[in-house]
């Protein structure tokens, strides 16, 4: 009992207070010296610390009454109740301690699934199928519009296609495009007579008539003139032939586009190109060509009056 | 002093174990350790109240935790476990909330 009221005195620094005061101050130095030693906040501490006699050894005791095998051997029956329900103390609060850092460690190593509760699961899979449907409405949405995007791009494609494919063409007739496919060469050779620009003319006229698609006349020199529309003929100085302001020399070589079978046919005709130059004392050669190359250009002509309609 | 020895020595011996909680237990564990916190701050109170009593700690200890653990594995059975243990969890926490205010009454008396 003695150790009991030392202990109150000892350690709670609240109570020694108010009866202090009333005793004046003969009363306070008493627990001053024993304050500082067993007064470290322990609650569980003094209460053993007063059992010992022995002041001195206090600290280095400390750490033996932790274990529990050396409290039977020095106190009494009545203590042994008291230190029982310590080392219980220390067993729960040292399991405490224990299980507090195992859950720590188990939460901070495993945020995810492992410490998860079961419905906490089925919540987080219900929101993931959510979050998928709308993922996948996204999915849908998005290909519709990359389709409709193709098909767009697919008509822009084939209206550059078409409109490029009107260009060759133009350009094929209108000479500023050179040109190759299957058609003929037509050699005029000079015999008594030179070739007369009408002749010429004649010729052309006729494989315009069969179908010509793309012509070029040649001279004995080379210089070559595309064949168009508005070409013009004309029987120049010594024998030559000016087309479209180019001298050309004999002999001429018209190579030109188009079906050869009837195109043959049209030169050859009784009274046609080839029986007048032959009349002439002239020789016309026409030959096949499997792909006949149509490379002379003519300039673009520029327009100054003429506009399309719409 | 004990206590506070005890209460290192199993922070100690938990980090050096590293034991992994088993999965039957881990619903159970976290709530009975708030439980036992509760309990700790509980006799901490009484203690500076001087109304420390090791057989009612024991008890109250050993209490608060089997009472947790079963609320919180009734709860599990009826299906509405998780809030049951966050209920245990908020009536704990006021609890410690009442402790830890009149611990710090005592000691700052503030």
């Amino acid at each position: 009992m003695s150790s009991e009221e030392q202990s109150e005195t000892g350690t709670g620094w609240p109570q020694p207070a108010p009866p202090g005061r009333p005793e004046g101050p003969g009363g306070q130095p008493d627990p001053r010296p024993d304050a500082p030693d067993p007064d470290e906040l322990s609650p569980l501490a003094p209460r053993e610390e007063p059992d010992r006699d022995g002041a001195g050894a206090e600290p280095a005791e400390d750490v033996t009454v932790g274990l529990p095998g050396d409290r039977p051997a020095w106190v009494g029956s009545v203590r042994s109740r008291l230190s029982t329900a310590s080392v219980m103390i220390a067993a729960l609060l040292a399991l405490l301690g224990f299980t507090l850092v195992v859950q720590l460690k188990t939460t901070s190593t495993d945020p995810t699934a492992g410490a998860t509760r079961q419905e906490d699961l089925v919540r987080i899979l219900s929101d993931l199928d959510a979050r998928e449907n709308r993922l996948r409405q996204d999915i849908s949405g998005l290909e519709d519009s990359q389709r409709q995007l193709r098909s767009g791009e697919q008509g822009r494609q084939a209206a550059l296609d078409e409109a490029t494919r009107r260009a060759d063409e133009l350009g094929i007739l209108a000479g500023t495009l050179p040109a190759t496919g299957p058609g003929l060469t037509v050699r005029f050779e000079a015999g008594a007579k030179t070739i007369s620009a009408s002749r010429v003319l004649d010729a052309v006229q006729e494989l315009r008539g069969a179908g010509a698609e793309a012509m070029q006349i040649s001279g004995g020199d080379r210089a070559t003139a595309r064949i168009i529309a508005s070409t013009y003929f004309l029987d120049g100085e010594n024998g030559s032939l000016v087309v479209d302001g180019r001298r050309l020399t004999a002999p001429y070589t018209i190579t030109v586009i188009g079906d050869p079978a009837t195109m043959r046919t049209a030169l050859n005709i009784p009274g046609g190109v080839v029986a007048s130059v032959q009349g002439d004392g002239g020789n016309v050669i026409v030959e096949d060509r499997e792909a006949a190359e149509v490379s002379a250009l003519h300039a673009p002509i520029k327009l100054e009056h003429a506009r399309p309609v719409s | 002093m004990i206590a506070v020895l005890a209460l290192l020595a199993g922070v100690v011996l938990g980090v050096w174990l590293d034991p992994s909680v088993p999965a039957a237990l881990q619903p159970y564990l976290p709530i009975a350790v708030v439980a036992a916190l509760d309990a700790v701050f509980g006799g901490v109170r009484a203690k500076l109240d001087r109304i420390f009593d090791d057989k009612q700690f024991v008890v109250s200890f050993i209490s608060n935790v089997l009472v947790a653990a079963l609320i919180v594995y009734l709860g599990d059975q009826l299906g509405v476990g998780g809030q049951l243990s966050t209920g245990v969890v908020v009536v704990l926490g006021v609890r410690i909330f009442g402790n830890v205010a009149a611990i710090r009454r005592h000691l700052f008396r503030a």
